[in-house]
């Protein structure tokens, strides 16, 4: 795992073991915890194929896998924006691409016939769009973060009041349908609608592997990456793909998770003690995060599940204060 | 509010006039924006009779909409706007962060959240329990984003956004637990001035006019504090009081504009940067422009509220975030998103 941080100290080694490990309890916790429990041993000979269990591998697994990855993709989508914009702000949840993903979903369901398809491009076109006009419009001069995150913020404005507008002017039923998703939901995702985000994820969560050391040396500052041979424009463009790419995979698939994005990297930076917004606590901290989150939406009210987009919203933004105090005590 | 009993220094900055000149002409773009704001609807009234209604009541059916329903409701518009705009001009001073709106920092959903839980309880009732929970909620939120970002105005701004969206996320929350006592969160939700005009608001409506009266007092104090602390020591001004003070006036604002008419977001935000060039640096010329464009900028968004939908009203929020953004676009690329 070297390849996500240049510095290897003991708490990194640390802290990645137990997020990892948390997030695998969870994980677990998912697969057992349902409609009826079943043991960690059912779940486990279910899991190596000794025993089959339509419940656990066709209704839980995808359900707790997509929580754990998308946890992590928009844990590295917002760490991604936000050493961009060097601003904590700078979130993609923030500066409006869920809600521009939203918006193309909200057209593909309304307009078109909403098949999962549509739904998926629609989403991607409208992350794209909305952060090319972000881009454009904050590129005055040179590239300033500020400039951008007040920019996103307006254009985020902008966007939801287009989405409540849509939902407004909608027919009753797929009024209903969009906002039961505008929260964020993951109830009833199953493998077929996961084929092609766990891919296209894959794919740009490596490539931002490959690339994290060079993150790492523009987050020092322009002028030193430049001379230690980082080629901003490039990895900026890159960087750009990736977070929106992410972003707009997840969703397609699951509605607008707000929050992880803002909140994921910066208690992974705070727990790992490091100066910057480093990449692989954040895509812990975020699986933990939603992986969690999903797991109390489906126990706060069952039979019936929250919105995990309601949980992640408190969970997150409570244990974001109490960082944040803690930072002030220190201070 | 006695920490500053000086009138807004208008004359002293030897730039009066130019700037009086474009206080004169808001005013009369604010009387152009509310006479139309009266006049549009689902029943369209002419400028003219709107005018007439208002100075000379004849009771015909034209003159009734005025006086009872669309006059009332422009008046709203107008010390929700004021209130929001100076709140916002107030908060960004103080926290020296173009960043900063009570919307942002946590303060509207701090009030709109204890009214909701307020009246849940049935603690809230009529306008002086909705007030008194409104601002309690917005005291509270605002001492609490102050505690926790002192220092760094990013993590002010951090914090405020946590804040808001835990306060969203719970109460959405039990909305869905509670659906029949969080119905009314339906309505705190969303910011709208649509039917706001026939409940009795005096008390509101007056603690916004004192407010801002107190907000224009207090500006000079401001002005001195906006050159740092040192400077505001040496000046004479308490520096402790004058923040203490500030903080009620934004608490008392957003509270009361928040009772009204629901969490309206952004105008705190827009109004203060599109004035902040024209007022030139001086505390007193921002506020007392802001008071004058925060109304502009909601009358609009009420007429928008209107004509938008073929059928009822898109919530005034709604339309509010749609005219700002531009705005607020425009603003950061002209002067710069740090300009304070």
């Amino acid at each position: 795992m070297n390849v996500f941080g240049i510095r290897t100290e003991r708490r990194t080694v640390w802290l990645t073991a137990s997020l990892l490990a948390l997030a695998a309890g969870l994980g677990l916790l998912g697969l057992c915890y349902g409609a009826t429990w079943s043991g960690p041993g059912e779940v486990l000979a279910a899991l190596t194929g000794t025993e089959r269990s339509v419940v656990i591998s066709e209704w839980r697994l995808p359900r707790v896998l997509a929580g754990v990855v998308f946890g992590a993709a928009l844990g590295v989508a917002g760490a991604v924006f936000q050493n961009l914009t060097r601003n904590p702000m700078g979130s993609p949840d923030v500066i409006g691409l869920d809600a521009g993903a939203y918006t193309g979903a909200l057209f593909a369901i309304t307009v078109l016939s909403g098949t999962s398809g549509q739904l998926a491009t629609g989403s991607v076109v409208g992350g794209l769009l909305v952060s090319a006009v972000i881009y454009l419009l904050s590129f005055d001069r040179g590239f300033s973060g500020l400039r951008l995150v007040v920019i996103g913020i307006a254009v985020n404005a902008m966007v939801t009041a287009i989405n409540s507008w849509i939902v407004l002017r909608a027919e009753l039923e797929v009024a209903i349908a969009a906002v039961g998703w505008s929260a964020g939901s993951l109830n009833g995702v199953g493998w077929a609608d996961l084929r092609i985000p766990f891919s296209v994820i894959a794919v740009l969560l490596a490539l931002m592997a490959c690339r994290a050391h060079a993150v790492q040396q523009a987050a020092l500052g322009d002028a030193i990456a430049v001379t230690t041979g980082v080629g901003l424009g490039r990895l900026r463009l890159l960087m750009v793909l990736v977070g929106v790419g992410c972003t707009a995979t997840v969703t397609a698939v699951a509605g607008p998770i707000a929050f992880i994005a803002l909140a994921a990297p910066q208690i992974g930076r705070r727990l790992a003690g490091a100066a910057g917004v480093p990449l692989l606590p954040a895509a812990l901290t975020g699986a933990v995060l939603l992986q969690g989150a999903d797991l109390l939406a489906q126990m706060l009210l069952a039979p019936a599940a929250l919105p995990v987009g309601v949980v992640s919203t408190a969970i997150g933004g409570c244990y974001l204060i109490w960082l944040l105090t803690k930072e002030v005590g220190r201070a | 509010m006695t920490a500053a009993g000086h009138a807004p220094g208008a004359e002293r900055t030897g730039r009066g006039a130019p700037q009086a000149g474009l206080l004169v002409g808001g005013l009369v773009l604010l009387a152009v924006v509310a006479v139309l704001s009266i006049g549009v609807g689902a029943r369209a009234v002419a400028p003219t009779e709107v005018v007439r209604a208002l100075l000379d009541f004849q009771g015909t059916d034209d003159h009734v909409i005025v006086r009872d329903v669309r006059a009332p409701r422009a008046l709203l518009a107008v010390a929700v706007g004021a209130a929001l705009a100076v709140a916002g001009a107030l908060i960004q001073t103080l926290a020296r962060n173009p960043l900063a709106e009570p919307g942002i920092l946590g303060v509207t959903a701090g009030a709109g959240f204890a009214i909701t839980v307020g009246s849940a309880l049935g603690l809230a009732v009529g306008q002086a329990g909705e007030l008194a929970f409104a601002v309690l909620g917005s005291v509270a939120a605002a001492l609490l984003v102050a505690a926790v970002g002192r220092r760094s105005p990013l993590r002010l701004v951090l914090t405020g956004v946590a804040l808001t969206a835990v306060l969203s996320g719970v109460g959405l929350g039990l909305r869905l637990v509670l659906p029949d006592v969080f119905d009314a969160y339906r309505f705190w939700s969303v910011g709208s001035l649509a039917a706001r005009e026939q409940a009795p608001l005096a008390l509101p409506l007056t603690a916004i006019g004192l407010a801002l009266l107190g907000a224009l007092l207090l500006s000079r104090a401001l002005n001195a504090l906006a050159l740092g602390e040192t400077v505001a020591h040496t000046l004479g001004a308490g520096v402790a009081r004058v923040r203490a003070v500030t903080l009620v006036l934004i608490t008392v604002l957003t509270g009361a504009a928040t009772a009204i008419a629901g969490p309206i977001l952004f105008v705190g935000l827009i109004v203060p940067h599109l004035a902040r060039r024209p007022a030139g640096g001086s505390v007193p010329w921002l506020i007392l422009y802001t008071m004058v464009l925060g109304p502009v900028l909601l009358l609009l968004a009420d007429i928008g509220s209107r004509v938008l939908l073929p059928t009822g009203e898109v919530p005034v929020a709604i339309v509010t975030a749609f005219l700002g953004g531009p705005m607020l676009i425009w603003a950061v690329r002209r002067y710069g998103a740090g300009s304070l």
